[in-house]
């Protein structure tokens, strides 16, 4: 058998792993645009800002490809999908035939139309070599102050690396709070004092129209609101949207990222896809849509792997879930940041003395959304609960207290969880 | 694989299955010293839950598809060849919590005190029993390999 994977970050390894589980022989092939070793893109924000050094940035061990086999093609494009006669056209003419596809092509930052933004000093920040080139460029030029599109997770992260590298930093972001994604209004608010209490500059309900310069670089970018504002560079954070370019001219189905069925194959058989270019059922919202976050994107390709190596698995959808530290806060939030309409219920406590702020939105007994700043510990517990819809009426008053442990749930959930595969109390 | 069961019935809430996977964790491994001398003090990685009559060791119960490893964005959990127990090399570990938010037993804990890693039960990395289980006088806890069903 021959497994080919257009793709080499979280979900491509989760479908290595799952092959080689059940697969000892079969051959894999994996085509990469970039030229490393298999890296982590979360890491790129602790390498820009000196928290770490290059050598921790790889997801795997170095010998990760000898040691299951793998046949890699890094530094190479896929330029072309054949989907009929199963082969795949790489960018210097050579074709590569496959039998099961995994397409693991992860997402692509979002740049909004932006007058100017072919500029020198213009960055998105997603991969290694966008970290790279911004440092070579902060080192190069004197860069004083750059500005940061988004504030969402991959906003704040380039804006804390970057002050961590000594720049001044303004974050414009379109809604009215920073994180909205991620957090209620209440969760927002106490970063954002936080990052101001750093020295970061914070813009919201605003965006950039046109970066403005000359051939040498950046000098300032113009508002919408008309204000501008001095800076030598620019980095576009506000998030990634499935990478579905190579479908075009192929007859697998997207929307706005790949359809798959619960086997993460495609329509065409022997076609999978996984990751953040795949959309998947929002178990909490029910709705299908993209979900990029790690978890989900090993535990995608690691299913896919399963099923294109013969061994059917299932994959139920997932639900939006994050845990970053900002400024040194810890925090965690899980499912619904806010309760949509009527008929939720929610249970929260706020320690503005210790910076602790803890929320649970309930719907008919069950927990549907979490959110936890400043004290995270045992969090999971609650992700459980969500993922598995358990009824917590019963120990609803109890929910935030501290001594509310995994005895506190009931005992059924509790032999359920420890009978799962391989896991016992 | 060999793992650490918990019969809840037999447990009587001693805690000293806490104390002694402290001083394993300690760098002394003195009992004394980990609690007089050691500063950060090491940290228990079992936890004892207890609420009115009922109560139970609980660590990581090292999942066969363990939402930690499937989590973690550095690659730091990985799973021990020789013994089949989740770990965390702690030169890895970023303290990104990852693990934290998707671990549905709530036994993986951020060590602050020292260099903010994760840390959670290693099963004493490979002795023969893990301190824990050797030093429960009812024996609430035990280490067995089992053909699971």
């Amino acid at each position: 058998m021959n497994y080919t994977i257009i793709g080499n970050s979280a979900a491509a390894v989760g479908a290595v792993e799952a092959i080689r589980r059940y697969d000892r022989k079969g051959e894999i092939v994996v085509v990469s645009r970039e030229p490393y070793s298999v890296y982590s893109r979360p890491l790129i924000s602790h390498l820009l800002a000196g928290h770490i050094q290059e050598n921790r940035i790889f997801y795997r061990e170095k010998d990760f490809y000898k040691r299951n086999r793998i046949q890699t093609f890094l530094r190479r494009e896929v330029k072309a999908i054949q989907a009929k006669s199963h082969l795949l056209l790489l960018d210097d003419g050579e074709r590569l035939g496959f039998e099961k596809l995994l397409i693991a092509t992860g997402g692509c930052p979002i740049i909004p139309p932006v007058k100017g933004i072919n500029r020198r000093g213009v960055f998105t920040f997603t991969t290694w070599d966008d970290a790279k080139e911004i440092r070579r460029y902060v080192r190069k030029k004197p860069v004083e102050s750059a500005v940061v599109i988004g504030g969402g997770l991959i906003g704040l992260k380039a804006m804390e690396a970057l002050m961590a590298l000594g720049l001044r930093i303004t974050v414009i972001e379109l809604m009215d709070r920073i994180l909205s994604a991620t957090f209620d209004k209440k969760a927002s608010e106490m970063i954002e004092r936080q990052l101001k209490a750093k020295g970061a500059n914070l813009i919201t309900e605003n965006t950039v129209e046109e970066i403005l310069g000359s051939h040498n670089g950046i000098e300032e970018v113009l508002l919408k609101d008309g204000r501008r504002l001095k800076c030598q560079m620019v980095i576009f954070g506000i998030g990634v949207v499935p990478n579905i370019g190579l479908l075009k001219d192929t007859p697998i189905r997207s929307n706005k990222g790949i359809r798959v069925n619960i086997h993460m194959e495609t329509n065409i058989s022997s076609i999978y896809a996984a990751g953040d270019v795949v959309e998947i059922p929002d178990i909490l919202l029910d709705t299908v849509r993209p979900i990029a976050i790690w978890p989900n994107a090993y535990r995608q390709g690691w299913i896919a792997g399963c099923n294109m190596a013969g061994t059917p698995r299932r994959y139920e959808g997932s639900f939006a879930m994050n845990s970053i530290e900002i400024c040194g806060i810890p925090t965690i939030s899980v499912g619904m940041a806010e309760a949509p309409e009527n008929g939720f219920e929610i249970i929260q406590e706020l320690d503005s003395k210790s910076g602790t702020y803890k929320k649970i939105i309930l719907k008919d007994g069950v927990i549907v959304g979490a959110i936890f700043i400043g004290e995270i510990d045992r969090a999971g517990i609650y992700t459980g609960l969500i993922r598995e819809k358990i009824d917590v009426s019963g120990v609803k008053d109890i929910l935030l207290r501290e001594d509310f442990g995994f005895i506190s749930l009931p005992r059924e959930y509790r032999k359920h969880l420890v009978r799962g595969e391989g896991v016992f109390l | 694989m060999k793992r650490i069961y918990v019969h809840e019935e037999y447990c009587i809430g001693c805690r000293l299955c806490e104390i002694h996977c402290l001083v394993q964790h300690s760098r002394s491994k003195k009992i004394l010293k980990a609690f007089k001398e050691e500063f950060p003090r090491a940290v228990s990685r079992v936890l004892v839950e207890e609420h009115g009559y009922l109560s139970f060791a609980l660590q990581c119960r090292h999942c066969e598809e363990a939402p930690c490893l499937e989590a973690c964005i550095t690659g730091a959990m990985y799973r021990d060849k020789r013994t089949d127990a989740v770990l965390c090399n702690e030169k890895k570990c970023v303290g990104c919590w990852m693990c934290i938010m998707v671990c549905p037993f709530g036994v993986i804990k951020r060590d602050l005190e020292s260099n903010k890693v994760a840390s959670k039960c290693d099963l004493c990395l490979g002795e023969e029993m893990p301190v824990c289980v050797q030093n429960c006088p009812n024996e609430a806890l035990t280490f067995e390999e089992r053909t699971e069903t």
